[in-house]
C-alpha cells in the first residue's frame, strides 16, 4: 500500500471537482454549524443578560409583569404607559434604606430609546463621557456610543424625539435635543440609548412645554377672551420645539412633579439587610412592584433553556439526517465511480490503497465541512456581541 | 520470459472460457496476437497479468509464478512489473496527462529520480507532451490512446501487454506508437504481447501468433 499516493489521488479528485466538493462540504458544514451557532448565541445572550441583571440589585415599577419591568429597567424596552408617580421613588429613597435612580423609558429618537434619568445613573453604571460633556440643562442629551456611531452623530449636533404615533394630531411635538456628549462604549444596552435629564423626558412627553409668554404686551393679540379669568392663547401662540438660551425660561411644568411618571427605578440598597427590608415592605404593595432582576432573569432563562434544548435537539436530528444523506451521497458516488476503481485495480492498485483513497476523500470533505462549521461558530461569536442581545430585548 | 502450461479458465457464469496447453514468449520477444473477435485474446492478456485467475494450469513470468500469487501479490506484481494498455485506455479523467503517466509510480513503489524525465521523453515521442498539464477528459480518443501507451511503459515493465493499442490512431501514429513500444521493450529485453487486427503492423513483430493455434 502506498498511503501518500492514495491521499494524493483523493486530493486531486476532490480539488478537480471543486463545485461538487464545496457543495457537499458546505451542506455538511452548515448543518453541523447550526447547533453550535445556536448554543453560542444563546450562551452569549444569557451571559450578557445575566451580567446586567447581577449588576442591578433591585428594580421598582408598576405592579404587573416582572419580566416587562426588568426589560424596561435594564434593557430599555419601552414601558409605554405603565408608569409610577415619581413620589413613590422618593418614598423609597426617603426610607434611608436605598438610593433610587428613576428611569423614564417611553419615547425614542431615530429608533434609539430616550432614557430620562439622573446623573447618578451614569455613576452607577460606570459610564463615562468619551466626547463632549455631561447633561447640564433642559434639552441636553448624551448619546450612547452605538447610537453616535450608527447615526453618525456627535456633540454639537441635534437629534429629534419621535412621536409615538405619526397620525396622532393630539400627540406630542417632536423635541429637538442638543447633543452635548457621547458616552464611551460599554458593550451594554446603554450604548444604544439616548440619555436625557428626567425633566427633558417629561418635556418629550408633553408634560412640560414652552411657548410665547402671553403676559408680554406684544402677545396681547394672541390672547383669547376667557370667562373664568384665566389666560387662553390662540392658535397663533408659538410652541417651542427646542430649548434654547432665549426660550429656556418659557418652559414650565403643569401640575405636581411628584405625580409625574417614571417607568422604572433602580434601587441600590445600602446593605443586604436594607435590601431584605425593602423587598419585604413592598412585596404586597398595590402601588409598587419591587423585584430582584437576577431572580426574574433566571426564570426567564429557565424557559429559554428549555426552548434552546428543543431547538438544539431538532437541529442535531437535522444534522444526523444530513450526515446520513451525505453518507448516501458518498456511497452513490463511489458506486457511480465503480469503473474508475476497477480500472485502478486492473492497473494493479491494491485494495488497501483504494480504500484509503476513498476514505481520504471523505476526510477532505469532512475537513472542509469542519472548517465551515467552525467558521460559522466564530461568526456566531461575533454576532452574539451585538445583534442577538439587542434582538432579544427588542 | 513467459511460460504458460495447461492453462484452463472458465468464466464465473460457468461459460467455457479458454484452455491453453502450452505457450512461451522468449526474453525480449515481441509477439502479435491475432484472432477473431470474441476468441479470448483480451481474456488471455488478463490471465497473464493476473487480473483473472485461472481454474487450472500455471503462468510463469520472469521467474514469478503468477498463478501461485494471492490477489494482493498479483496486484503489486502487476503494478510494478507489467505495463498494460487497455482497450478502453483506462485513464483517470480528473488527472492530467503527467499525473496519469506517473500513476503506476505514485501508487506503486513511488516515483524515483529521473522517472518523470522518462515519462516526459515517452510523452514527447508519442507527441502528447504538449498536453502535459491538460486533463485526460480534455483529450481526443487518439491522444488518450497514446497517453495510455506511454503509461504502460513509464515504469519500465518486464512485460508489456497491449490490447489493440492502435485502434484509435491514424496510420502514421499507429506505426510510430508500435515502433516506440518495440524499441522500449527490446532495449530492456522486456516481452511484448500485443493484440491487433491490423495486418500492416504484423511485419514489425518477431512472431505472429493466432490464438486459434494455441488454444485447445
Amino acid at each position: 500500500m502506498n498511503p501518500l499516493g492514495a491521499i494524493d489521488l483523493a486530493w486531486r479528485y476532490v480539488s478537480r471537482h471543486r463545485a461538487q466538493s464545496f457543495l457537499l462540504a458546505g451542506a455538511l458544514g452548515i448543518v453541523a454549524a447550526l447547533p453550535m451557532m445556536v448554543r453560542v448565541l444563546v450562551s452569549a445572550a444569557q451571559e450578557q443578560l445575566r451580567a446586567r441583571a447581577v449588576a442591578t440589585p433591585l428594580v421598582v415599577g408598576q405592579p404587573g409583569s416582572a419580566t416587562d419591568l426588568m426589560l424596561t429597567a435594564l434593557h430599555f424596552r419601552s414601558g409605554g404607559d405603565k408608569s409610577i408617580p415619581l413620589r413613590l421613588c422618593d418614598e423609597v429613597s426617603d426610607s434611608g434604606l436605598a438610593e433610587v435612580i428613576p428611569l423614564h423609558v417611553r419615547f425614542n429618537a431615530q429608533g434609539a430609546p430616550i432614557i430620562g434619568t439622573e446623573l447618578e445613573y451614569f455613576e452607577f453604571r460606570g459610564l463615562t463621557i468619551a466626547q463632549g460633556r455631561m447633561l447640564t440643562r433642559l434639552g441636553d442629551c448624551v448619546l450612547g456610543a452605538g447610537v453616535a456611531r450608527k447615526k453618525g452623530l456627535q456633540p454639537g449636533g441635534a437629534i429629534f424625539s419621535s412621536p409615538e404615533q405619526v397620525f396622532d394630531l393630539a400627540g406630542v411635538y417632536p423635541l429637538k435635543m442638543r447633543i452635548v456628549g457621547v458616552l464611551a462604549p460599554s458593550g451594554t444596552p446603554d450604548d444604544d440609548a439616548v440619555f436625557v435629564d428626567l425633566k427633558t423626558s417629561w418635556l418629550v412627553q408633553g408634560i412640560a412645554h414652552g411657548h410665547d409668554d402671553l403676559a408680554k404686551p406684544e402677545q396681547s393679540a394672541n390672547v383669547l377672551p376667557s370667562a373664568d379669568g384665566g389666560v387662553v392663547g390662540s392658535a397663533a401662540v408659538r410652541m417651542f420645539s427646542e430649548v434654547t438660551d432665549k426660550n429656556e425660561d418659557g418652559f414650565h411644568f403643569h401640575g405636581d412633579e411628584g405625580e409625574f411618571p417614571v417607568h422604572a427605578a433602580i434601587v441600590i440598597p445600602s446593605d443586604r439587610k436594607a435590601e431584605a427590608i425593602l423587598v419585604g415592605r413592598y412585596q404586597k404593595s398595590k402601588e409598587l412592584q419591587i423585584l430582584r432582576p437576577v431572580d426574574v432573569l433566571e426564570v426567564l432563562l429557565g424557559a429559554l433553556f428549555q426552548i434552546e434544548k428543543l431547538v438544539v435537539g431538532a437541529l442535531a436530528l437535522v444534522a444526523l439526517a444530513a450526515g446520513l444523506v451525505v453518507a448516501l451521497v458518498f456511497a452513490l458516488s463511489f458506486r457511480l465511480r465503480q469503473r474508475e476503481f476497477a480500472t485502478l485495480a486492473e492497473i494493479g492498485v491494491g485494495r488497501g490503497t483504494l480504500w484509503l483513497a476513498k476514505m481520504a476523500e471523505v476526510v477532505f470533505i469532512g475537513a472542509g465541512a469542519a472548517i465551515i462549521a467552525f467558521s460559522g461558530r466564530e461568526i456566531a461569536v461575533v454576532m452574539a456581541r451585538s445583534i442577538l442581545v439587542k434582538g432579544f430585548i427588542g | 520470459m513467459l511460460t504458460i502450461r495447461d492453462l484452463d479458465f472458465s468464466y464465473p457464469n460457468g461459460e467455457s472460457g479458454l484452455a491453453v496447453p502450452q505457450w512461451d514468449v522468449a526474453n525480449g520477444e515481441a509477439v502479435a496476437l491475432v484472432g477473431p473477435s470474441g476468441a479470448g485474446k483480451t481474456t488471455l492478456l488478463k490471465l497473464i497479468c493476473g487480473i483473472h485467475q485461472p481454474s487450472g494450469g500455471t503462468i510463469e513470468c520472469v521467474g514469478v509464478t503468477v498463478t501461485a500469487l494471492s490477489d494482493p501479490e498479483r496486484r503489486a506484481w502487476r503494478l510494478r512489473k507489467v505495463g498494460v494498455v487497455f482497450q478502453d485506455f483506462a485513464l483517470m479523467d480528473y488527472l492530467t496527462v503527467r499525473e496519469n503517466l506517473l500513476l503506476p509510480l505514485r501508487l506503486g513503489a513511488g516515483a524515483r529520480a529521473g522517472e518523470e524525465g522518462h515519462a516526459r521523453t515517452l510523452a514527447d515521442q508519442l507527441e502528447v507532451s504538449r498536453y502535459w498539464n491538460k486533463l485526460a477528459s480534455e483529450l481526443s480518443q487518439g491522444e488518450r490512446q497514446r497517453v495510455a501507451i506511454a503509461r504502460a511503459l513509464v515504469h519500465r515493465p518486464v512485460l508489456v501487454l497491449a490490447d489493440e493499442p492502435t485502434a484509435s490512431l491514424d496510420a502514421t501514429r499507429k506505426s510510430q506508437a508500435v515502433r516506440l513500444m518495440l524499441e522500449e521493450c527490446r532495449s530492456r529485453q522486456a516481452g511484448l504481447v500485443m493484440v491487433t487486427h491490423d495486418p500492416e503492423l504484423l511485419p514489425l513483430f518477431d512472431r505472429v501468433v493466432s490464438l486459434e493455434d494455441i488454444v485447445s
